[in-house]
């Protein structure tokens, strides 16, 4: 009886055994395994350092708690898209850096692409010079961290530009200082929204065009100058409406008294070096992701595409970007990541961003480290998440349609 | 930049220390044979590194007077600079030991921040400066002024609030150094800078023309600066606080950096000099050291009135009068409290 026990344990050991190594020896399962195990550890690592960090807190006798969002700020900021004064909540205070976190992404993003399309280009060109100007200015760019950049550019407003007094005047609409751009004020009439109407139902407009273009080209092969007729009806329909309407806004313009200008609106050097600085660097990056795309698709489709008779601009347009595009854009999504975090870099020249406001002066203020970097990093990666989501979206639009 | 990079440190400091007991800082600067000690990331005649990268000032003074009554020798101070943001976190992750950092008192850094303020070592007010070529004499003049103000600092809130209740605007030009608002005010992106007067004038100082411009008359502010310690170890607290009253206590004693030595070998007839000097009853054994913690403390960086004048004083480029902060006997409000 007793041994009978003992060898059928045995068996059972050694059939668990074997389950074990089975499944250990198993690739796929294996590596599901070794993820588990890693996942855990790294649950534990952050558990560990989170119950530290509040029992180290709780220890100097600090609380973890959001209550100090709804207090009087206390401060005040200068560059503000909504409205705020230092009564306003530390809440309000974080809106306001949102908002200007989003501005100069928003912004960098834009003015990145654009220039990192045209210098990818340019690095393609056979011309001698062009090439090595877009050469040296990538590599000269992407090699120099980009803070230096941001303080190089502010470093060079704050420094080279003129004071108050003695503006430059540009063309009387602008005046740039040291202090930034001062520059009209539109002030909408109530006509105004009339244009705008019409400039929404432009957009519209071609949307629905376009669709009902492409159908009719697939079905008869007809082709209707579609970019053409959009640009009537998005911009040059608009324009004609304003003026036609007597120019249904007032301008309120910058006027010099005492220390500044007073009225208008202005562009701060902050904004102004941290949009270029970001801009500049991260279009150099960009540039080279150009250049690898359209290199990617083969010289041998364009000159299929042209034997076809098709014309050169249509043959960029229709084989080469569409292939080239599918190369750029995952990359791209990356830069557009870093444009947005690297904003943060704001700080060093007292742009006030999130990491500025919430991160910086209320977190300071009111002493809740935790609390405001919680806040902080949930909102970059909030809008991490964000340009990921769409660039994805945007990635599947353009796959390759196989047939 | 740097800044914020040393604050997130601090915070990470702050999550990976094992959890540790309270108390005992006296213990671990012993063991270390070294004290941490935060100050400014440099603002001349209060916490600078001068040319050859040795720190001078009033607070580094005060440091180097806590290291020698702790660990017998005043060169024994690691200096850690911080800015007006980052210098509590330093201090609140055990970072730093003790903090002597051009920093104001206020109910809510001790209370909510967890911070226990030594005596106040020097009273201040914040004021502005202005370029003279601007013609301006008052402070309620400055409307529409772009402001250049060092952030994480009560100077940014006293701004705030004067500015809203004198119902004039300005523009805030937020800055996280002293340099830096010296080169933006320099520079013209701001009309004036405000911080502590005394900042002011040690600002102005290291102008190449600091005559070309002026500190407004209007102190808009109470700033008193002192030192801070962490909340819960009472022992480490005491020994800071009576190392500042000490050294407050031996100029009204008369005691000098000179002196110290010579009137520390054996008790004379005054009994307070005695106490302060060791040489009568066992002060320095109620906060863990021996009885000439206080000698020295003055014989490493002398009296307080040696200190100011060494390094902000009449004499001195800064040029500050000792003012409110005279002893109490000489029309100040120096006083500190008896070593009895
Ligand atoms: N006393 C105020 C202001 C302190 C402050 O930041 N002062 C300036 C000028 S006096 C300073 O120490 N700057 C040195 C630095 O930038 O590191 C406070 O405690 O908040």
């Amino acid at each position: 009886m007793s041994s009978g026990t003992s060898v059928e344990g045995s068996t059972s050991i050694t059939s668990q055994r074997n389950i074990f190594s089975r499944l250990w020896n198993d690739k796929e399962t294996r590596s599901v395994i070794v993820q588990i195990i890693a996942l855990v550890a790294l649950f534990a690592f952050f558990a560990f350092m989170i119950r530290n960090a509040v029992y180290n807190l709780e220890a100097i006798g600090k609380g973890f708690s959001f209550d100090f969002l709804w207090q009087p700020a206390n401060y005040d900021i200068n560059q503000r898209l909504i409205s705020y004064d230092s009564r306003s909540s530390h809440m309000r205070a974080m809106q306001v850096g949102i908002l200007n976190t989003l501005l100069v992404a928003f912004a960098g993003i834009v003015l990145a692409t654009v220039l990192g399309f045209i210098l990818g280009v340019l690095r393609l060109s056979k011309n001698w010079l062009t090439n090595k100007i877009a050469y040296v200015y990538i590599e000269y760019v992407r090699n120099v961290p980009v803070l230096l950049h941001i303080l190089l550019v502010h470093g060079i407003m704050v420094h080279s530009l003129p004071k108050p007094k003695s503006a430059i005047n540009v063309g009387d609409a602008g005046f740039l200082t040291n202090r930034g751009l001062f520059m009209p004020k539109p002030i909408p009439e109530p006509l105004l929204w009339a244009v705008i109407a019409l400039f929404v139902a432009g957009i519209i407009f071609a949307i629905i065009f376009r669709s009902w273009a492409k159908k009719v080209q697939n079905e008869t092969g007809k082709i209707y100058p579609v970019f053409w007729i959009s640009v009537f009806a998005i911009i040059i329909l608009p324009v004609l409406a304003y003026f036609l309407l007597g120019s249904p806004v007032n301008w309120e313009a910058p006027e010099l008294k005492g220390f500044n200008f007073r009225g208008g609106m202005v562009i701060r050097p902050e904004f102004i070096a941290l949009w270029l600085a970001l801009s500049f660097y991260t279009a150099a990056f960009i540039a080279e992701i150009v250049r690898a795309g359209i290199l990617a698709v083969s010289h041998g489709q364009t000159e299929a595409s042209m034997a076809l008779g098709i014309p050169r601009g249509r043959t960029l347009k229709l084989v080469v970007i569409p292939q080239a595009l599918r190369v750029i854009v995952p990359p791209l999504s990356s830069q557009y990541l870093n444009i947005t975090k690297n904003s943060s870099l704001a700080i060093a020249i007292g742009y006030m961003d999130i990491t500025a406001t919430i991160g910086g002066i209320s977190l300071n203020q009111t002493g809740r480290e935790m609390e405001c970097m919680i806040i902080v990093m949930a909102l970059y990666l909030l809008f991490s998440l964000l340009i990921s989501m769409f660039m994805n979206w945007y990635n599947k639009r353009i796959k390759l349609v196989e047939r | 930049m740097n800044k914020s990079f040393l604050s997130a440190a601090a915070f990470a400091a702050l999550s990976m220390t094992a959890v540790n007991a309270q108390a005992a800082t006296l213990d671990d600067v012993k063991a270390r044979g070294e004290l941490n000690c935060v100050v400014s990331t440099g603002i001349a005649g209060f916490a600078a590194p001068d040319d050859k990268g040795v720190w001078a000032g009033i607070d580094v003074d005060f440091c180097r007077a806590v290291a020698a009554a702790v660990l017998g020798d005043g060169e024994k101070v690691n200096f850690v600079p911080t800015t007006g943001k980052t210098r509590f976190t330093v201090l609140n992750s055990g970072e730093g030991d003790i903090l002597f950092r051009n920093t104001t008192e206020t109910m809510s850094r001790d209370a909510d921040l967890k911070l226990t303020f030594l005596p106040v070592n020097y009273y201040d007010g914040q004021g502005f400066m202005i370029s003279k070529e601007l013609g301006v004499n008052s402070a309620k003049d400055l409307d529409g002024a772009s402001i250049c103000i060092q952030t994480g600092t009560t100077t940014e809130l006293n701004l705030a609030d004067y500015f809203r209740t004198n119902g004039i605007s300005y523009e805030p030009v937020p800055v996280e150094t002293n340099a830096e608002a010296q080169t933006n005010y320099l520079g013209g992106r701001c009309d004036v800078f405000t911080t502590d007067a005394s900042g002011l004038a040690s600002t102005r100082a290291s102008f190449e023309k600091p005559d070309d411009h002026i500190i407004l008359p209007e102190i808009i502010s109470k700033e008193p600066l002192g030192g801070a310690v962490r909340h819960g170890d009472d022992q480490w607290a005491d020994i800071g606080k009576w190392v500042v009253n000490a050294l407050i206590a031996a100029e009204e004693l008369g005691v000098t950096q000179g002196s110290a030595a010579e009137m520390g070998k054996a008790a004379g007839d005054n009994p307070s000099i005695n106490r302060l000097m060791g040489t009568e009853g066992d002060f320095g054994s109620m906060i863990g050291l021996d009885n000439q913690w206080a000698l020295r403390a003055i014989e490493a960086v002398g009296n307080y009135g040696e200190i100011f004048d060494r390094n902000i004083g009449p004499d001195t480029a800064i040029g500050l009068e000792r003012g409110l902060n005279a002893q109490w006997k000489d029309g100040g409000i120096l006083y500190a409290a008896p070593i009895r």
